[in-house]
């Protein structure tokens, strides 16, 4: 009995670490900009062990509590009327591999950055703005709460512009960082009105109790429940840039690599997944629009989550198959597989069983992570040739990175036995239940990534070298190299551990793999979407060898001409917002300045400044300085006076 | 015919009118001053005037006050004036302009 008590006494305070899993990250943050700045050696090494230090101590609250769901103590903020707003943390299995995911590429990147970065003048910055990146990310995951996920959702945004816009000295980065900022405006002001419409009907945004909620009552939200399910996704919209706001995702590539890899990659572009997956009984609710918007009423919200998804991912497959620049190939790609999750999030919502898409945003954080320090690594050995046709022939000399990241190309593409090939059967035996459009989408999708993939694999690393750069490049330093050997481990073997299956527990309490899941569980388990799945594979591939192998040019152009142009130039989203919302934004500009101009500051300052004046002037005649008409003008209200009296 | 109180008082108005009429359009300072005392012993003479007919002695009481402060504020007012007039060799006020803006 006395043993049992002090056990449960010790669980209770154990779960407490994960606030120290998420401040350790910021006192570093902060430990940077006011102790360790002047030392490069200092803060790099202050910076890395205070993640890898959250890393192991996420590792033990998933050694701790697996797949159980715990509350960690909750800290008080806000406790007005009707809110008690804390900030409080959920462990359950989603967030505790969340942690594990987001501490441990966060510190490989870390590490990985020592040596990219060591040239750099602000290499101080960029670790405390790195770390300032964690901490907020490792909020989002552990909140508990809505307006918790929203405030720390508008941290990773300020962390993210700070990092694209890390060399501000270009143009270009600049204008990215801002560009990337405004799209996030957009998308989460539609996410916080989204909460407040969750607020003000279920009066909670605590995401277990709001789960309660509406499975006790899915009506609770009355005519509103598709729109306040569109509004939270909109949140998505932008920070997994899906489709209308997918434009920022690109040019973020501006920013330093590492970043490219863990934010706009790994994790942050994630957050958006991962939210819809918190959120996913709110999808789920059946559709129901308010008069002004019944024109929507064959979708539900996740019917529409769905669609967008999969649409997103078939235009940036398309996208990415005219790229020539090796980071923005990979960024079209991280586009696409946000889609995919998306979509898988969208398709799984209804039935309650969103973990397809967690499942492909974990292999997702550590493959396409992989992908971008590997693409770092060729970029760093050709000093900073971003054009893959002046690449080539790099496989013999860049060994690691080149094996490193045909692993990584596998992965994504679906090669059997790699981790991608397992979360994306999942999604595709999601799309198969529940939407056969969307399945062939995601075929489609499935083909076009392995044929860019290994488009880039080939022209990068294969033939002959096609410039002056490639043909001088050297293996990078050792801390990068082990990077990618480490990141490659989970990339290829994620899918041996029963990460799909633990996943699916957390949404289907009770659920058990088959037996055999493991390496040829796909087959077993829903032939069709494998089989395809794998097809698409190889279609993907043959077509990248028969159009690559040994060309010196794209053939592609010749044999597509338009849309070929078109792929490479985005589809002119950009050109389409710039003529449709630039002129808009200056009009807009304009009557809101003429309006300030002539109603506010003409009609209401100056008008009441002038009016005054005016008075004033007027009054002023009065004064004479005369005492005598001073006197006399007395001595009449005295008389005038009396009159009144005597009267 | 008796003099009655209505004759003190028309007296006492035709003073007070012709100091008001002295301070308001005269231009020396010290003529100024002058009708001013004017108007003070109107005020004095209606006092008197009621304090007689009405039998008590608040009326004369009043009076001497108003002779004592009268006393002194031209001890002030004369200096005043006598220090304006070193400064500026003048006593009219329309060269007194310097306070307007």
């Amino acid at each position: 009995m006395e043993a049992a008590h002090h056990v449960a006494e010790n669980a209770t305070k154990l779960q407490d670490i994960a606030w120290m899993v998420l401040f350790f990250p910021l006192i570093c943050s902060l430990g940077t900009w006011f102790l360790t700045r002047k030392d490069r050696n200092l803060t790099a090494g202050f910076n890395i062990f205070g993640v890898v230090l959250s890393f192991i101590l996420s590792f033990t609250l998933f050694a701790a509590y697996g797949g159980q769901s715990v509350e960690c103590t909750p800290f008080h903020w806000l406790p007005i009327e009707g809110l008690d707003f804390r900030i409080g943390m959920h462990l359950d299995g989603i967030t505790n591999l969340m942690l594990l995911v987001v501490t441990g590429v966060g510190s490989l990147v870390m590490i990985y950055s020592y040596s990219y970065m060591h040239e750099d003048k602000s290499f101080s910055r960029f670790f405390s703005t790195l770390s300032l990146f964690v901490f907020s990310m490792l909020g989002i995951v552990l909140a508990d709460n809505l307006l918790m996920m929203f405030i720390f959702w508008e941290l990773v945004g300020v962390s993210s512009y700070l990092l694209i816009g890390f060399w501000f000295q270009r143009p270009a980065a600049g204008d990215a960082a801002k560009k990337a900022f405004l799209c996030n405006r957009i998308g989460d002001f539609g996410f916080i009105l989204g909460i407040l419409l969750v607020w003000s009907a279920a009066g909670s945004l605590n995401f277990s109790e709001l789960a309660t909620k509406f499975h006790d009552n899915p009506a609770l939200l009355g005519r509103f429940a598709s729109l306040a399910g569109v509004l939270v996704f909109m949140g998505a919209m932008g920070k997994s840039a899906q489709f209308p706001l997918h434009v920022w995702l690109p040019d973020a590539m501006e920013g330093p690599t590492p970043v490219s890899a863990l934010i706009h990659a790994a994790t942050m572009v994630a957050a958006g997944v991962y939210m819809l997956c918190r959120v996913h009984f709110l999808l789920a609710l059946p559709a129901a629009w308010p008069h002004a918007l019944s024109f929507l009423s064959w979708f539900s919200a996740a019917d529409i989550v769905a669609w967008i998804g999969g649409f997103t991912s078939l235009l940036a497959a398309l996208m990415a198959v005219q790229q020539n620049d090796i980071k923005r190939i990979l960024a079209y790609s991280t586009l696409s597989q946000l889609g995919y999750m998306v979509m898988a999030a969208g398709l799984g919502a209804p039935s309650g069983n969103p973990s397809a898409a967690m499942y492909h945003l974990v292999t997702h954080a550590f493959f396409k992570a992989l992908l971008f320090l590997g693409a770092g690594s060729v970029i760093h050995a050709c000093h900073h040739e971003q054009d893959i046709w002046k690449m080539g022939g790099l496989r013999f000399k860049l060994p690691v990175t080149f094996w490193t990241f045909v692993i990584g190309t596998a992965a994504l593409a679906g090669v059997p036995s790699f981790s991608g090939f397992y979360s994306k059967d999942d999604i595709l035996v999601t799309a198969l239940e529940h939407n056969p459009v969307l399945f062939g989408v995601a075929v489609l999708v499935a083909a076009l990534t392995t044929f860019y993939m290994f488009r880039l694999v080939i022209v990068t690393f294969f033939g002959k070298s096609r410039s002056e750069e490639a043909g001088h490049a050297h293996e990078s330093p050792a801390p990068m190299r082990w990077v990618l050997i480490i990141l490659a481990v989970p990339s290829w073997g994620l899918a041996w551990l029963p990460v799909g299956s633990f996943l699916t527990r957390q949404f289907v309490p009770g659920y058990h793999a088959h037996a055999g899941d493991i390496l040829f569980g796909p087959f077993n388990h829903n032939p069709i979407a494998a089989i395809f799945g794998f097809g698409a594979v190889i279609f993907g591939f043959s077509a990248a060898v028969s159009c690559y192998w040994n060309a010196k040019t794209d053939p592609l152009p010749a044999k597509l001409g338009v849309w070929s142009r078109a792929m490479r130039n985005r589809f002119y989203f950009d050109e389409i917002y710039e003529a449709i919302f630039v002129p808009l934004h200056d009009l807009v500009s304009r009557i809101a300045g003429w309006f300030d101009e002539w109603i506010i500051s003409g009609l209401g300052v100056r008008g009441i400044s002038g009016t005054v004046e005016i008075a004033g002037r007027a009054l002023r005649v009065v004064q004479t300085g005369s005492l005598q008409t001073y006197t006399l003008l007395f001595a009449v209200g005295i008389v005038f006076v009396a009159w009144l009296v005597i009267k | 015919m008796t003099v009655g109180l209505n004759h003190y008082l028309v007296v006492s108005a035709l003073l007070f009118c012709l100091g008001l009429f002295g301070v308001l359009a005269r231009r020396n300072l010290l003529v100024i001053y002058m009708s001013l005392e004017l108007m003070l012993n109107a005020a004095n003479l209606a006092l008197v005037a009621f304090s007689r007919f009405n039998n008590n002695l608040n009326g004369q009481v009043m009076v001497f006050f108003v002779i004592t402060v009268a006393a002194a504020e031209v001890a002030v007012g004369l200096a005043l004036i006598v220090a304006l007039y070193r400064k500026r060799q003048t006593a009219h006020i329309e060269d007194l302009t310097s306070l307007k803006f």
